[in-house]
């Protein structure tokens, strides 16, 4: 969708001047984005139009292991399935990226080369809570262990009590940190609670030099939901219109099913575009997906419903 | 007893809180219910008709845009001073209705206290007519009943002042504003309404009142685009209702009908009140 | 890299209709008596559907007499409780029939099955459910302890949301104690005719409902009838004028609900995303053929330029195609005669130098098909701004103030409907006491509810359907004749 840019005077990094930028955006009316969203979720997307979309939503995913009981055996299992999701079909693609704890970056590395990203967590996640010289050699030490993305954390607690500068700032100087890394900021939309503040806080990270604006630690509930995604993926539209860049989003935490990821591509296509539905510009942050996309795909080509027997584990 | 010659009241229209002639310079004579003359009074012409609408609309912003408190304020100081004013209100009637004094008397009491009590109407409508109400989604939806405008009346041929106020209360009550045609025969009651209505706080073009013979004004008020409703209470004759009804549907007016037979001594129901409003409803999400 | 989505028919195996359609009179199909019939046509396919009976005056009478004696021998004297009970069971028929009536409105009028679906059936049910639980509450509505019913209503009923406006109609009129005969539109009478079979699987007494088709002259027949006691027409201004004049000094209680031209206000501070929304669902929805359509859309004119782009970029998104697919968001124009109407408009408005875009969508080959179109650079003095389109066509003005914007929605002889949208409450609420329409939408738009009262101000028409304050289009609650306001 070619539309003309728009006009709109960006902030300098002053505190003031961001402030009024951020609350100069047009609000949200969450029944209104609510019902938006719950029409395009009575899309029927059927046959040919489902495959493709099967397809693409399996290239998109980051698939994850975020665990206090993470092992290398666990994150290894994981990565074998993420170059080969489907060991019985090759013509099952490969994943976008796993995406793991910095400690675990390495082992995923030796698993699967180049062939796929390897996105790590970083910044004090998932609370971000903590001093700006960790959040820094925490994604240092990730990048430096072969990450080439980095999901970081934005402070909730400062975006919440206005100190939008200090957000800002930390972000720039994460985006620094990731040298050549792509940088994927996490706004953990369930504890921003209205979708004003995502609004705010998705032009806040774009501002400030993210790659990716990313929903959720999968941590919190709720995590990643549609009405969240629509305005983050509206951010995105406007900011290119406004600047020329073209920022990704990805949508992480309680997507389970394909039917669910489905729609989100259907938001995607009818909010900012089909360009964007590409691994470069959309991502799914999932786990469990993953096989509910394998088993449809496989009941599409079969014929017949598929069943839990017929998808790995890990 | 003596025999001082008595100064006789002119009798004009009352228009926009003033008190013109006709532009047309007629009058008629009014005679008692016994046939002796009383008064030439005004016969309103559709010019007046215009001039009356061009007042009322006017008025009407005014008076819709006061509270409704104030508006009640309003219509209680109207009793007031009718109260003042009862023994000429008798003499009125019974005059116009060939009552004797009791009887006279008891119409101006239910006349005052029928003002009295629309008049406690005002600032209730909303909470009666109107309501909150429970849809099904996340919306506050609310219905609250508004004046509908400018309304022309016809009033009772026969109960010249009970069956007058009965009619022009429960419109000015709802905030709209009125133009009404007195009885042919026994307009004078009216008239003196006017006078107190003069001296009473309401505001200029609330309430109009035109003397003169409705077969002759009411056509052109029927038809007229900035008249909202008409009240064809008094209107005796069957076919002109039915011409007027049907002039009213050029412009979609609300049409309450003729009301011959009527106690106008029985408490009202909301009926009239109901018929000069109209119903908004108003949706909003409710959403963080 | 587009993502095309596939065809997704809903599936018409779940509609039987049958080749030709009688009257429903007292219960049961019969035949007209005049002989005359009338086809009913698909309008994306111009498809015939079925043979439909024309009403003459013989079979008028029968079914105005039928509505008598149901009423004074069976609904009048029938309480309330039992009146409700029959009105849940229809509301439960409805519920369960929901697939086969949403797949044949979608077939008779042309509207997508998403909305037939998600929209107007759901609402049918809805309102009769309401209505039902007031059948034996009418002395706690407002009206005094025993408002009795007024008798036989007679029902007409347009095009643009067929079974929806039978279910406005006959739910008040049936809870409140009356019977009806029904004329729906010609174009559209199959599910008020499957409707009429959903009255006998609910074992509705006979003669309570009577469904009679026909056009304009059947209706006329049926307002003039003298053995009705009510008339409600939901129509055209120019034809809700004529039945006002009709039924002048009949006696006949009289609600009419017509057209509308609505303005929609955007403020500067509108949520715009949600405001563009809102703007397209005001306009398209519905191909545009609704009464309360914001078919103006006033711009605070420092964002005008920065809406008409989100606008078009918003409508390069619409759908147009097969109504029976569910990913369609604008489907057929109604009838042949519709479509020129809307074209001499459109033609009128570039004539009169509105600046006119459509949204790029192929048009099927047959059918009667409209491209969503917006004009801008228009003003109150073009036809445009002032005449009811009916189709999917938005006007789009300016305005610099609040008052103006207040001046400008109201400067018509229309006002049923207007929308708000700006995040400031004190202004949705001033905004809305100022706006001289039935309904305000504020921060949304086309809302509809069996609980909230919908009727209109000035030439949009008189009384008010839904809510408490539409029983009383039903009740006798005077012993005057009243043929509008506020009841």
């Amino acid at each position: 969708m070619t539309t003309p840019p728009l006009e709109l005077s960006l902030p300098d990094a002053s505190p003031g001047s961001l402030r009024r930028f951020l609350h100069g955006l047009p609000g949200v009316d969450e029944v209104g984005a609510n019902a938006r969203v719950a029409s395009l979720g009575t899309r029927s997307i059927k046959n040919d139009a489902k495959a493709w979309a099967i397809d693409l939503a399996i290239r998109m995913v980051d698939l994850t292991t975020l665990e206090g009981m993470d092992t290398r055996g666990k994150v290894r299992a994981m990565c074998a399935k993420a170059l080969r999701p489907d060991p019985t079909d090759a013509t099952v693609p490969s994943v976008a990226a796993v995406c793991v704890y910095g400690d675990l970056v390495a082992t995923a590395r030796e698993v699967v080369g180049d062939r796929i990203h390897v996105a790590a967590v970083a910044t004090a996640f998932p609370s971000g809570r903590s001093s700006l010289d960790v959040k820094l050699m925490d994604t240092r030490d990730a990048v430096a262990a072969g990450a080439d993305e980095i999901d970081m954390v934005i402070d909730r607690g400062a975006f919440l009590s206005g100190d939008l500068a200090l957000v800002h700032d930390e972000i720039v100087a994460v985006k620094e940190a990731c040298g050549t890394a792509h940088l994927k900021v996490i706004l953990e939309t369930g504890e921003l609670r209205t979708l004003d503040n995502v609004r705010r806080a998705s032009w806040l990270a774009m501002l400030a030099g993210a790659d990716f604006i990313k929903t959720s630690t999968g941590k919190v509930t709720p995590a990643a939901t549609p009405p969240v995604t629509l305005v983050m993926l509206e951010a995105v539209r406007d900011f290119e219109r406004a600047t020329g860049r073209r920022i990704g989003v990805k949508a992480a935490g309680g997507i389970r099913t394909s039917k669910d990821a489905i729609k989100y591509l259907v938001l995607v296509n009818e909010t900012v575009g089909d360009e964007w539905l590409t691994p470069d510009l959309f991502r799914f942050g999932a786990s469990t997906l993953l096989n509910d996309l394998l088993l449809q795909r496989q009941r599409m080509a079969s014929g017949h419903y598929s069943g839990p027997d017929y998808v790995t584990i890990d | 007893m003596t025999d001082r010659v008595e100064v006789r009241k002119t009798y004009k229209l009352f228009v926009g809180g003033a008190f013109p002639r006709s532009e047309s310079g007629r009058t008629y004579e009014v005679v008692a219910a016994d046939g002796t003359f009383l008064a030439n009074a005004a016969k309103g012409s559709r010019k007046d008709g215009r001039d009356a609408v061009l007042a009322a609309r006017k008025g009407f912003g005014a008076w819709s845009a006061a509270t409704a408190y104030n508006r009640g304020q309003v219509l209680y100081r109207v009793a007031e001073i009718m109260e003042g004013r009862s023994a000429q209100f008798a003499s009125d009637v019974m005059a116009a209705e060939g009552l004797d004094a009791e009887a006279a008397a008891r119409q101006v009491e239910a006349a005052i206290d029928r003002w009295v009590w629309y008049a406690g109407w005002t600032d209730k409508l909303a909470q009666v007519l109107g309501s909150a109400n429970q849809v099904a989604g996340p919306y506050f939806n609310f219905s609250v009943p508004e004046p509908t405008g400018v309304v022309v009346a016809v009033a009772p041929q026969d109960s010249s002042l009970l069956g007058l106020v009965s009619v022009i209360a429960p419109i000015v009550a709802t905030g709209s504003t009125v133009i009404v045609i007195a009885s042919t025969a026994r307009p004078l009651p009216a008239i003196t309404l006017t006078e107190a209505l003069a001296t009473s706080d309401v505001p200029g073009g609330a309430i109009n009142v035109l003397t003169g013979d409705p077969a002759e004004i009411m056509p052109w008020l029927a038809s007229h685009a900035d008249v909202n409703a008409l009240d064809l209470t008094g209107v005796t004759d069957a076919d002109l209702a039915v011409t007027l009804e049907r002039e009213a549907a050029g412009t979609v007016k609300r049409v309450r009908g003729p009301q011959a037979d009527h106690d106008w001594y029985a408490t009202p129901s909301l009926s009239r009140l109901r018929s000069f409003v109209e119903t908004k409803t108003v949706w909003h999400p409710m959403g963080t | 890299m587009s993502f095309e989505y596939a065809p997704a028919p809903e599936s018409r195996s779940v509609v039987d209709i049958a080749s030709s359609y009688g009257l429903f009179i007292g219960g049961e199909f019969v035949e007209a008596s005049g002989g005359g019939t009338f086809k009913t046509v698909n309008p994306a396919t111009e498809e015939v559907l079925a043979e439909i009976s024309e009403a003459g005056a013989d079979d008028v009478d029968r079914a105005v007499r039928a509505a008598r004696a149901a009423y004074e021998d069976v609904w009048g004297p029938m309480s309330g409780r039992d009146r409700a009970k029959y009105l849940f069971r229809i509301a439960r028929l409805v519920q369960e029939r929901s697939r086969e009536l949403a797949v044949l409105e979608t077939l008779d009028n042309g509207k997508p099955i998403r909305e037939s679906r998600d929209v107007d059936i759901p609402l049918v049910a809805a309102h009769f459910f309401y209505h039902a639980g007031w059948a034996d509450k009418l002395g706690h509505a407002g009206y005094g302890a025993d408002p009795r019913p007024l008798g036989v209503a007679a029902q007409v009923i347009p095009w643009n949301f067929p079974l929806l406006m039978l279910a406005w109609k006959i739910a008040p009129a049936l809870a409140c104690g009356n019977t009806v005969v029904l004329k729906p539109a010609e174009t559209t009478p199959l599910t008020a005719l499957a409707f009429a079979d959903i009255c006998r699987q609910a074992d509705l007494p006979p003669g309570v409902v009577n469904i009679i088709t026909g056009a304009g002259e059947t209706g006329r027949l049926l307002v003039e009838h003298p053995g009705v006691d009510k008339v409600a027409f939901t129509g055209s201004t120019e034809v809700g004028k004529a039945i006002m004049r009709q039924v002048a000094g009949s006696g006949k209680r009289l609600t009419l609900e017509l057209g509308g031209k609505a303005a929609n206000i955007v403020f500067e501070d509108a949520p715009l995303d949600q405001a563009i929304e809102g703007v397209v669902n005001g306009i398209f929805f519905n191909q545009g053929h609704v009464c309360c359509a914001g078919s103006r859309l006033l711009l605070q004119e420092s964002i005008a330029e920065e809406a008409v782009d989100a606008l078009k970029r918003r409508l390069g998104t619409l759908r147009l195609g097969d109504p029976l697919d569910k990913n369609t968001d604008i489907g057929a124009i109604n009838s042949a005669a519709q479509l020129a109407r809307i074209d001499e408009l459109v033609s009128s408005g570039e004539d009169e130098g509105a600046d006119r875009w459509s949204a790029p969508c192929t048009l099927p080959e047959r059918g009667w098909w409209f491209a969503p179109t917006v004009f801008t650079g228009v003003t109150q003095a073009h036809r445009i701004a002032r005449e009811e389109i009916f189709g999917p066509v938005l006007s789009v003005l300016t305005f610099r103030t609040p008052d103006e914007a207040v001046e400008k929605a109201n400067n018509t002889p229309y006002g049923l409907s207007a929308g708000v949208w700006t995040e400031k409450g004190s202004r949705i609420l001033w905004m809305a006491e100022r706006l001289r329409a039935g309904i305000v939408w504020a921060n949304t738009f086309n809302r509809f509810d069996p609980a909230s009262p919908f009727g209109g101000y000035k030439e949009s028409g008189f009384g008010r359907e839904g809510g408490i304050q539409g029983l009383g289009a039903y009740l006798a609650v005077d012993d005057a004749h009243d043929v509008g306001a506020g009841r």
